[in-house]
């Protein structure tokens, strides 16, 4: 009976469990490889053979015509301008967002307010409609404000949805209230409370939402396609299928391999803040709902 | 409300102000005017309209290409959603029981959240198409005469595999925290009640995965109606033709490509509606929700 | 039921950590062993590779005649109470109790039967269609321990059952396990931090410290002779007073004055730290012990006086009736009270 190591009989779920898992991972990650791969070759290798399996001897040269070689209809625009404006976008979107949202939750939230209710109503009837369904008169809003290719009109509409407000309330609730009260007695008024104590509070949440927004901002699609058409103004992920299409209008061979070297670095900002940042992001995402 | 609430009264507004401004211009204007519009029939060259009350729903409903659209967006969401669903479920409880290499797992499946439709559309045009893309080598090597833009069901079936691609990385990563979320001491309880994993999974597991389940059911609704532009629009390369679309994709064609300003508006509206409901839905879920922790 | 054979049972986690040195003991058939020790030293791991819950990765477990090494948890015939309880937060009362027995194929009937028994032996009839988060927290445990009862097992394991209830209901539960126990006669393993309740309700405590089995015993044999300073530190509150002195011929030395007789038959000389319990010593006036009193800690039915006995901080416990001033006093200490331990090692001698 004595035996000083068990012998355990091998075990295969394990080994189903890791073959699940690696090729749920290959599914996620041979498309962006290929992508990759392929963007390195010449395009009228792609246009011939498509997809490529094995790297070619194009990559520098792609990626530094998709970044530096002037193009579009007006040859004034290159990928570095995109990228700028993906910043911009980006950026623009997540901290407008992020300050809107944090002042509105925090009135809502810390102050008696007779018409509180009302605002709250006001405010949260927006997360139901998505842009997507009130594209065309927000549009058509725009174009009456005079807003159309401006960074303004690009940005603030995005904004018009309470997602942010929602979180910064869900959150600024959990806070405990003997916090206000401490601060109130320490003689800190709303705006001392709210600078020194419940903005350092909200760190976290702050740097969570933030990615989130990050990434909805950069990766946004339908409204840059319809309110930008100043090609100065345009984003990576509105600037690949404009290359895409001029080269098709110029009915020669596409530009694939631009194309796809311009997708490569579109995706790159975001998926690596999304890997760096991956407990924030995914705090942010899981708790944005309850 | 806090119980210490502070008590200023222009402070409030103005912390208030930006958002409500922003809100009224751009989304309450808008949504009137899309609301006020779908009543109206719009003058082909701009020049004003006339009141024609719900004959732009009528004509809607009447519309067979539009009800087509509809069918479609409905088989599209619900294959969408199932899909997505239940390969993100099948990943997390994967990668939730593996101890070996857990957190690369988990990086391997959520990265593709942060890539946008069009780009993961642009990488779907070289995969699929016609003469060159390895996934139509795949389903002739199948039997299957795929032809991308041509042939309507191969068309969809891009739409839905590059949709559902995109989508498993949010359900991964909620069903994931959700999974993490039960107690380990009740899925231990359950091992000593119950030898057969699979049983467990579903006695224990699934029902107190459930409310992450229909919260998720919601989002991918919304995301298989909406979402999902971006990657319809690069796919069909801006042209549907006779190829499937979405019935958000057909607001955009008749709005701005078709300008029928009265008729996009009643659609507008529709999708509204719909959206409305599905929020009313979702939040008699999410009381059941706090009831379980 | 069953006894239990840990056979040089030992784990350690796949970081390379050693949380339980390899151990050996047996559990009778029908006894009470409480696993007690700090927190950290290993106890619920034990107890998980008793369950099945954690890979053994030394030695051999049997429980009954069987070696359950390698046996599937749902099938070593054990139920466990766990910290958090773990109910299933979805199921009712009745299917919570009910679960494990569905799973081993008992018809609905008998199930229901055996429902209605462990809930009036529990006082659960009236609950049994809530919900778990409908219950308060005695009613929780109540639920765990009916889930456990009602499947009739060869061995109860239970890990820290009681800490999460406030200390009234902590005392009349530890009662009612003891009790509920004694009745139905299933060999049980309880594992606790908390000495008292160790003391209170076992047959046998065995003590862990540090992933190791510091002594194996009766409550009795383990208050009242440590095996080591660990144990007498650990069980016992106030704990045992430990002081470092010298032992020669028969005779302790603190500080090179004051001097009290070894117990009898002390071959052993040389450095020693003796250990007093605080009830084992009587204040009297012709004592040979001086003590100062510097805090007097009123408990109602007895006081504990805080001081120094030769430099070194000591405990004296006396009765309610007994005088409870600060300053000078002279203490009796019998040499049989004594109890010596190596410095280094902390063995007892
Ligand atoms: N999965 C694990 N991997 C590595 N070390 C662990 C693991 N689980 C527990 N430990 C360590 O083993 C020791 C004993 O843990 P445990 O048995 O839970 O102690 P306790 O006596 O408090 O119940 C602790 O130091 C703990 O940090
Ligand atoms: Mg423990």
């Amino acid at each position: 009976m004595a035996r000083s190591q068990t012998r355990k009989p091998f075990k295969w779920a394990p080994v189903f469990d890791h073959t699940i898992l690696i090729l749920g991972a290959l599914f996620m990650l041979v498309p962006v490889v290929l992508a990759f791969v392929t963007s390195s070759h010449s395009a009228v290798q792609i246009a011939r053979e498509g997809i490529m399996f094995v790297p070619g001897s194009h990559l520098g040269e792609n990626y530094s015509k998709a970044m530096f070689e002037k193009g579009g209809f007006t040859a004034t625009i290159d990928g570095m301008v995109m990228l700028k404006n993906s910043l911009i976008l980006g950026l623009g979107f997540a901290l407008g967002k992020i300050i809107i949202s944090m002042l509105a939750a925090y009135a809502l939230v810390y102050f008696r307010l007779r018409f509180a209710t009302f605002a709250f109503w006001i405010i949260f009837t927006t997360l139901l409609l998505p842009l997507e369904v009130r594209i065309l008169p927000s549009y058509e809003a725009i174009q009456r404000l005079d807003l159309a290719n401006t960074y303004t009109g690009l940005i603030v509409p995005l904004i018009a949805s309470a997602t942010g407000t929602f979180f910064f309330r869900q959150f600024f609730r959990s806070v405990p209230e003997e916090l206000a009260e401490a601060a109130r007695i320490d003689g800190a008024g709303p705006v001392k409370f709210f600078i020194d104590i419940l903005v350092p509070l909200s760190q976290t949440m702050i740097a969570a939402i933030f990615i989130i927004m990050f990434v909805f901002g950069w990766n946004q699609y339908l409204w840059p396609t319809l309110i930008t058409t100043d090609e100065g103004l345009f984003t990576l992920v509105r600037g690949i299928k404009q290359i895409y299409q001029t080269m098709i209008d110029a009915n020669s061979i596409p530009e694939y391999g631009q194309a796809l070297a311009l997708a490569i670095i579109a995706m790159l900002p975001p998926v690596l803040i999304v890997i760096f940042f991956q407990s924030w992001f995914v705090k942010g995402l899981t708790e944005s709902d309850k | 409300m806090k119980r210490a609430g502070f008590t200023s009264v222009w402070l409030p507004v103005a912390l208030l102000l930006p958002q409500l401004s922003i809100i009224a211009i751009f989304f309450y204007w808008p949504a009137g005017w899309a609301v006020q519009s779908s009543f109206y029939l719009q003058d082909p060259f701009g020049f004003g309209s006339t009141f024609v009350g719900f004959e732009n729903y009528t004509d809607l409903t009447a519309n067979s290409e539009y009800m087509r659209i509809a069918w479609f967006t409905v088989v599209f969401t619900v294959l969408v959603t199932f899909f997505s669903l239940s390969i993100a479920l099948l990943l997390a409880v994967k990668a939730d029981k593996v101890i070996r290499g857990a957190k690369s797992y988990r990086t391997l499946l959520m990265w593709v959240y942060a890539v946008a439709p069009p780009v993961a559309g642009f990488m779907g045009i070289m995969l699929f198409h016609q003469h060159t893309g390895p996934m139509t080598d795949f389903f002739k090597a199948l039997g299957w005469d795929y032809k991308i833009l041509v042939d309507y069901n191969s068309t969809a079936t891009a739409f839905i595999i590059v949709s559902v691609w995109k989508q498993i990385p949010v359900n991964f990563i909620f069903f994931l925290s959700g999974l993490q979320s039960i107690p380990r001491a009740v899925r231990e309880a359950a091992m000593i009640d119950n030898r057969s994993g699979v049983r467990r999974f579903w006695d224990i597991t699934f029902p107190l995965l459930a409310p992450t389940g229909f919260f998720l059911l919601i989002i991918n609704i919304t995301y298989a109606l909406f979402d999902t532009f971006g990657i319809i629009d690069t796919l069909v390369k801006g042209e549907p033709g006779n190829n499937p679309m979405t019935l958000v994709y057909k607001v955009y064609m008749d709005g701005f490509r078709g300008n029928d300003l009265g008729g996009s508006s009643a659609q507008s509206v529709i999708l509204m509606v719909l959206v409305l409901v599905l929020t009313v839905f979702q939040f008699r879920l999410i009381e059941r929700r706090i009831h379980y922790s | 039921m069953a006894q239990v054979t840990l056979n040089g049972v030992g784990k350690t986690y796949p970081n390379g950590f050693e949380a339980v040195k390899p151990s050996s003991f047996d559990i009778a058939d029908g006894e009470f062993v409480v696993l007690v020790g700090p927190s950290g030293c290993g106890k619920s791991t034990l107890l998980r590779m008793v369950a099945g819950l954690e890979d053994i990765t030394a030695g051999s477990l049997n429980i009954g005649d069987r070696e359950v090494n390698d046996v599937d948890p749902a099938d070593r015939d054990v139920a466990m109470v766990f910290q958090n309880y773990a109910l299933y937060p979805h199921m009712t009362v009745r299917k919570n109790i009910g679960y494990g027995l569905k799973n081993r194929g008992t018809s609905a009937a008998e199930i229901e039967a055996k429902v209605q028994d462990a809930a009036k032996m529990l006082d659960l009839s009236a609950l049994l269609d809530r919900k778990p988060s409908q219950l308060s927290g005695g009613q929780r445990q109540r639920v765990a321990m009916g889930r456990a009862v009602v499947r009739d097992p060869a061995l109860f394991l239970f890990d820290e059952p009681l800490s999460n209830l406030d200390a009234k209901l902590r005392n009349q539960m530890r009662i009612e396990i003891k009790a509920l126990q004694r009745r139905l006669g299933v060999t049980s393993i309880y594992v606790t931090h908390d000495q008292v309740e160790a003391m209170t309700m076992a047959d046998r405590i065995i003590v862990l410290n540090g992933g190791e089995i510091e002594q194996i015993g009766t409550p009795a044999e383990i208050y009242h002779n440590p095996a080591s300073k660990f144990v007498a530190s650990f069980m016992g509150a106030p704990p045992m007073n430990l002081i470092d002195a010298q032992l020669e011929n028969g005779e302790i030395r603190m500080n090179g004055s004051t001097v009290l007789t070894a117990p009898s038959d002390q071959a052993y000389a040389g450095p020693v730290t003796m250990g007093i319990r605080p009830e084992d010593v009587v204040i009297d006036e012709a004592g040979s012990t001086p003590f100062t009193i510097e805090i007097v800690e009123e408990l109602g039915a007895h006081r504990l006086l805080h001081g120094r006995l030769a430099g070194h901080a000591f405990t004296v416990h006396v009765g309610k009736e007994s005088l409870a001033n600060a300053g000078e006093v002279r203490l009796q200490i019998k040499p049989d009270a004594i109890r010596l331990f190596q410095p280094e090692t902390g063995k007892a001698i």
